[in-house]
């Protein structure tokens, strides 16, 4: 029963987005499409770090691996947006497969340095390979490739649905995910990882499908922002964007399957509003952040979790 | 052939010798217990037997297949289970969660929620299925620490001072449960509480500076000069 009443609550949430994209004028639409390619981040973070634990700073790699698997194909060969956000997603599964396969060796802060190297790494070599990637300047993706049988995804209304229908299976695959018997070894290698161990799970295999599965998840959305806002840059893969979907994630609440658009939409309207406000408004963010953490360290929905719906997944 | 064999075990840490060349034999259906002194190297034993940690010397077999390179979570799902001397349970997951997780990583097959129900009852935990495991008595984290043993449905269940911190209401409700595992289950006890290891176990192995002092019935073990000296510290 209680399976039936969560299923209805994020239909209705998905629902409920949907609505409003198609409701609300062209630059709130657009605002709310990037929120939801940037909550399909957080939803594969939040896998890794919020219900398995694995604190990576290496992130924006797989985002950027998506960005340019999708871009890259689109911009040198002209492939249209279903291909290429197949490539994308495959971009971010593969780099999460070959760098979780040393970085899992490590745990801990070993593995957030080792992590955040790979996409340091990463990072400086679509630099040197700049005569592909476009370097520092990025490229922008041809208009003629950002096609899905034959609607422009540089228009408003078919952009959010884009937008819209990668993170609705996104959640959804998410939420059947941490519903599942795996998704109780996810938890479980978080809560206590040698315990997990000695109850016949492989937790370096575990956490490798995991990190792979963050990987597609930060690839699709990569690929999806490339093709929805038709611009492909180096910047995307910097450490700013391994910290934001943490800082999604945090804010919405670690381990929890609506936290990322709840922290995504948060943290998009802060920097919004604090942009506006002044010059500083990095320093205006950290404020908030600190407030964060000291008043809501689970975020929204962990204390939504702890005080009113307890098996909230 | 026994069930679970050792031979040779030996695990040095800088100079001291916590298991020094240990021969052991667990013959199936039978309940064996392991004791000695503080420091003996009980834990350090099973923690080699289990694969928590690796000898530097010496092999073990389960059913006659060598295990002794495999890690610990491929003994477990090969059939040799392990229960936790400090209950090390996930205390934010529900007792259901807790038990499913042994099922899915042990030897059942079948529907995990009757596999999940099966091993509550056995030590009758049912009704706080839903319960978090964190809220629950000392008394019964001990209980679901073996229900998750029992969960993984092991051919060697070794259970570390599983009665320690136990009532003696308690300690008599958990004689007969492990009493009733055997012969499906065989099982390696590590106990202080002598009482209870001389009741349950039908032979004895008793360790002293990482090496076995004396193997026996509990009467011959009760009877030994050494085993005594070792324990009273003459």
């Amino acid at each position: 029963m209680t399976g039936g009443r969560i299923w209805a609550l994020h239909l209705a949430v998905l629902v409920a987005l949907l609505a409003a994209g198609l409701l609300l004028p062209g630059y709130h639409s657009t605002n709310l499409a990037r929120i939801l390619v940037l909550a399909t981040f957080a939803l594969g973070y939040n896998l890794a770090f919020g219900y398995t634990g694995l604190l990576s700073l290496g992130h924006a790699m797989f985002f950027a691996a998506g960005m340019y698997g999708a871009g890259l194909p689109a911009w040198h060969w002209g492939w249209e947006a279903g291909p290429a956000l197949l490539t994308g997603a495959a971009a971010g599964g593969l780099l999460a497969l070959l760098a979780g396969s040393l970085a899992l060796r490590t745990a801990g802060v070993s593995f957030m340095i080792v992590t955040l190297m790979f996409a340091q790494a990463f990072a400086l070599s679509l630099l040197y390979f700049s005569d592909w990637t476009g370097g520092d300047d990025g490229f922008a993706v041809p208009t003629t490739a950002r096609l899905v049988f034959g609607h422009a995804l540089s228009a408003d209304v078919p952009r959010f649905l884009a937008a819209w229908g990668v993170f609705a299976l996104g959640l959804v695959i998410a939420l059947a995910l941490v519903c599942s018997r795996f998704g109780r070894v996810m938890v479980a290698l978080r809560e206590n990882e040698e315990r997990a161990r000695m109850l016949g799970i492989n937790p370096y295999r575990a956490k490798l499908q995991v990190l792979v599965i963050s990987g597609i998840y930060s690839g699709v959305a990569g690929a999806a922002y490339a093709l929805l806002f038709g611009y492909v840059g180096s910047s995307f893969a910097s450490i700013q964007y391994s910290i934001l979907p943490m800082l999604y994630v945090l804010l919405g609440g670690a381990g929890t399957v609506l936290g990322g658009v709840i922290g995504a939409a948060g943290i998009f309207y802060l920097t919004e509003w604090a942009t506006a406000l002044t010059s500083a408004w990095l320093f205006l963010v950290g404020l908030a952040l600190v407030v964060l953490v000291l008043f809501l360290p689970k975020g929204v929905l962990g204390w939504v979790r702890a005080k009113l719906w307890r098996n909230l997944p | 052939m026994s069930l679970l064999r050792a031979r040779g075990l030996q695990r040095h840490f800088g100079g001291i010798a916590a298991v020094d060349g240990v021969d052991f034999d667990l013959e199936k259906g039978e309940i064996h217990g392991l004791i000695g002194p503080n420091g003996a190297g009980k834990t350090t034993f099973v923690s080699l037997l289990s694969g928590r940690i690796a000898p530097q010397e010496g092999r073990i077999t389960l059913e006659g297949e060598d295990i002794t390179a495999l890690p610990a979570h491929a003994r477990v799902r090969r059939g040799l289970g392990y229960t936790f001397q400090i209950t090390a349970i996930f205390p934010g997951l529900s007792v259901f969660d807790n038990v499913a997780l042994a099922v899915q990583g042990g030897r059942g097959r079948g529907d995990l929620k009757a596999l999940v129900a099966r091993a509550l009852a056995q030590v009758g935990l049912e009704a706080l299925r839903d319960e978090e495991a964190g809220t629950l008595s000392y008394g019964h984290l001990r209980l679901l620490e073996l229900a998750m043993g029992l969960a993984l449905q092991p051919k060697v269940l070794i259970l570390d001072e599983p009665t320690q911190g136990l009532a003696a209401g308690e300690i008599a409700g958990f004689i007969q449960l492990v009493r009733g595992l055997t012969p499906e289950v065989s099982v390696l006890l590590i106990e202080h509480n002598m009482a209870v290891v001389m009741e349950l176990a039908q032979r004895i192995t008793v360790l002293n500076f990482g090496r076995v002092l004396a193997q026996g019935s509990p009467a011959e073990i009760r009877a030994n000069k050494a085993v005594q000296e070792a324990y009273l510290g003459a």
